[in-house]
């Protein structure tokens, strides 16, 4: 037994264990662009979460950015050379992201980086790409301080406080509501942003936010907390999670009988909500980037290409993917050299860029000043309810 | 009589000349081989293979520690991140607050062994300490009992300094609040579950590589010395080892410290290392395992073995990037054919050179 200690014994199981989850984590298609670049293409990194929790946002953002690609390489690429595209997988964690971006970066020599989804891996992304004077411009992170990492970082996205905003303009103003309650989660930085600034918002309406429950990452049972917000008797409960954890909420809460309509953010902008939350997400609102039926010629052409390409209609993410890809396309055509500089000067100068995702203001913080849509969850898709542009 | 005895062991002692250059040659060795590597290796590979580097340092200075409980001695902790995240996070709060405090701003104060980079070593040795005070506190209790115990004990520390760290506030910004803010405000603003963001980055392959050597050498005379040897008894019979006379909680909670103290200064690179960012979830429970793998894969008690382990399980993934559709089945599949077919690890007990062919090769060689 000397040559079997108890814990080598215990070694292979939780071994085994460990791989499992690794390996459940990785789906089978991690996206792999790029080939050789040669003098007459243009190299563009991305970076995504393609496979991890994470994994349709970063699939979603992928195809955006790939039909975009298409369509300018179509219509003659950028000063007569074609954009290429090279894409790493981050699998949703800080280390990886900061790895497969400086790989783009100094490895893979990229003249510009999009990425990411989530505001942490933008801001671990974003650091090296400023370090290393190499514009990037995130498509969908939301948090105030991604930007902030200076001046070569830049979103086509808005940002949390005026999501906020909008989710408390939605609840005080279309829905009536005067009490409301905030269930929301604690282990992620969006969800708590969120949280705040809509209670700033509800509260400047002339509303109340009765109860603010917590829940961490990964909790199932939110029972207890519905318990306390059954309690208090509100008109509306706001819920700033992603999808995974609002659908189990949704069900939860229905079968608690609390029946005031849900509103939250752009975290549920996914076709799983819908799958997951079934006939308890329906009839709930969320504020989004776009909603597919906008009657705007720039949204329908984008639908259709989407749908003819991938036979899925897109959500917001491979709309604000495309939107990240085509805005810095078209300051590469304004820009006089693809330098780092020059490249980032261009992007900021960007002024009423007709995105799929609204006209396209860069602000003075490399933030993108446009409007916010409200849609509704009805027979398990979203409908376009209004839209709110920002400074109202 | 007495005379003559004490002038045989007096010749049979080498001299002080010959003891210093033993007891100094390795370090100074280190410490060459890391400015080889920061100076000249480095700058040539380009940045991408240093970061990776870099990597393998960090990963070479985990395993080699964990290696000093679970290899050593037998003991299972499966908490290692977690003395990691605590050293990351103490070293992190004095390099950040102390440049607001002390200059006012997050500029970098000089450059190599500038005054920045002073304030980085001591925030290195805080945060080892600190998880060394942390080490001493979750293993007392939790040594003194044989079996099992740890593995839960340190499960479950991991998942109270993840819970911990995401109750934080967000990272202060402003050099004012800084200047007014108390001790305990600054201590808890460390950014909470979005991360400990805008860290100086002040690691580099020196710094790493010394850190890794020292604790490879320190490894390596531990296991040579009396205490290495009454450690590895406890490994292999905790009953007998403590029948000949070895206080076993001593040594076993000794070992311990030592190795949450390596972790905590593992913590302190990483966190000011780029592209990373130190954030509570990354550094959980899944860390903390892939740390067990490099020291089981390399052969537990195996100083050089865990080493190579752990540059192999960093360079790996890296290297079969191009095809990453496959890499993680491969890398699991690898993990679970060593262990049915070498459930000893790699390695074993022994280091590259006590491995018979390697040790035929040496002999034929002189």
């Amino acid at each position: 037994m000397a040559l079997f200690p108890r814990a080598l014994r215990l070694a292979p199981i939780l071994l085994a264990l460990a791989c499992s989850g690794q390996t459940a984590d990785k789906g089978p298609d991690a996206g792999q662009g790029g080939g050789e670049h040669g003098s007459d293409v243009i190299l563009v990194g991305e970076y995504g979460s393609m496979t991890g929790a994470e994994a349709t946002f970063g699939q979603s953002t992928h195809n955006g950015i790939m039909l975009a690609i298409e369509e300018i390489n179509a219509a003659g690429g950028v000063g007569g050379k074609k954009i290429e595209l090279k894409t790493y997988d981050d699998a949703g964690k800080t280390q990886e992201a900061g790895t497969v971006v400086t790989r783009l970066v100094t490895e893979d020599k990229v003249v510009a980086v999009l990425g990411e989804v989530n505001s942490k891996l933008s801001l671990a992304g974003g650091r090296i790409a400023q370090q290393f004077g190499v514009p990037m411009v995130s498509p969908s992170s939301t948090n105030a301080q991604v930007t902030q990492v200076g001046d070569m970082i830049f979103r086509v996205c808005f940002v949390d406080e005026f999501q906020g905003f909008v989710g408390a303009k939605f609840a005080a103003e279309n829905l009536q509501a005067k009490k409301a309650a905030i269930l929301y989660d604690q282990g992620s930085p969006y969800s708590k942003g969120l949280k705040d600034d809509f209670t700033k918002a509800f509260v400047g309406f002339g509303g109340e936010v009765v109860t603010d429950q917590a829940y961490t990452t990964g909790d199932q049972d939110f029972g207890a907390q519905l318990t306390s917000i059954k309690q208090a008797g509100v008109d509306v409960i706001y819920l700033p999670g992603y999808y995974t954890d609002v659908g189990n909420i949704a069900i939860q809460m229905r079968a608690q009988g609390i029946t005031v309509p849900m509103v939250g953010g752009d975290g549920w902008d996914s076709s799983k909500l819908a799958e997951i939350g079934g006939p308890a997400i329906e009839g709930s609102y969320y504020s989004n980037h776009y909603a597919a039926e906008e009657d705007r010629p720039e949204v329908k052409a984008f639908v259709k290409a989407f749908t003819d390409k991938y036979g899925a209609t897109p959500d917001g993410l491979a709309a604000l993917g495309y939107d990240a890809a085509r805005v810095l396309a078209d300051a590469m055509k304004r820009s006089p050299s693809l330098g780092g500089k020059d490249l980032a000067k261009a992007i900021a100068e960007t002024k009423d860029f007709p995105g799929v995702t609204g006209h396209i203001t860069i602000d003075d913080h490399r933030n993108a000043q446009k409007p916010a849509v409200v849609v509704e969850m009805k027979g398990g898709a979203p409908h376009f309810v209004a839209s709110v542009a920002p400074g109202q | 009589m007495e005379a003559s005895f004490q002038d045989r062991s007096a010749a049979l002692r080498p001299s002080m000349g010959k003891a210093a250059v033993s007891a100094l040659l390795p370090p100074a060795v280190v410490i060459g081989l890391a400015a080889l590597l920061h100076f000249v290796i480095g700058p040539a590979i380009g940045y991408f293979y240093a970061k990776v580097l870099t990597d393998v340092g960090i990963a070479v200075v985990m395993a080699v520690s964990l290696n000093l409980v679970n290899g050593y001695t037998g003991q299972f902790s499966i908490g290692h991140a977690a003395f990691m995240t605590v050293g990351g996070y103490a070293a992190g709060s004095v390099v950040y607050y102390g440049h607001y405090l002390i200059w006012g701003s997050l500029q970098q104060q000089g450059g190599f062994l500038g005054p920045s980079t002073l304030l980085y070593v001591v925030a290195l040795l805080v945060g080892g300490l600190a998880a060394a005070l942390a080490g001493f506190v979750v293993g007392l209790p939790s040594l003194r009992l044989r079996g099992d115990y740890l593995a839960i004990v340190t499960l479950g520390f991991g998942e109270i300094v993840r819970v911990l760290v995401t109750r934080t506030n967000d990272v202060l910004f402003d050099a004012d609040e800084i200047a007014a803010a108390s001790p305990v405000t600054l201590l808890t603003s460390v950014g909470g579950s979005l991360g400990f963001t805008g860290l100086p980055f002040l690691t580099n392959l020196f710094w790493v590589w010394v850190a890794a050597g020292a604790v490879i050498l320190f490894s390596y005379r531990l296991k040579r010395s009396d205490q290495g040897r009454a450690l590895l008894s406890i490994r292999e019979d905790e009953i007998a080892a403590e029948a000949m006379g070895i206080p076993t909680t001593r040594f076993k909670v000794q070992a311990f410290v030592y190795a949450a103290f390596f972790a905590g200064i593992a913590g302190g690179l990483f966190a000011h290392e780029v592209g990373t960012t130190l954030n509570p979830q990354e550094l959980g429970f899944q860390k903390s395992f892939e740390v067990v793998i490099m020291v089981v894969l390399g052969g537990m008690g195996s100083v050089t073995g865990t080493t190579i382990a752990a540059a192999a399980l960093v360079i790996l993934p890296e290297a079969l990037r191009s095809f990453s559709d496959y890499r993680m089945i491969a890398y699991a599949l690898t993990l679970i054919l060593v262990m049915l077919l070498r459930p000893q690890g790699l390695m074993g007990l022994r280091e590259v050179w006590e491995i018979p062919a390697v040790r035929k090769l040496l002999r034929s060689g002189r």
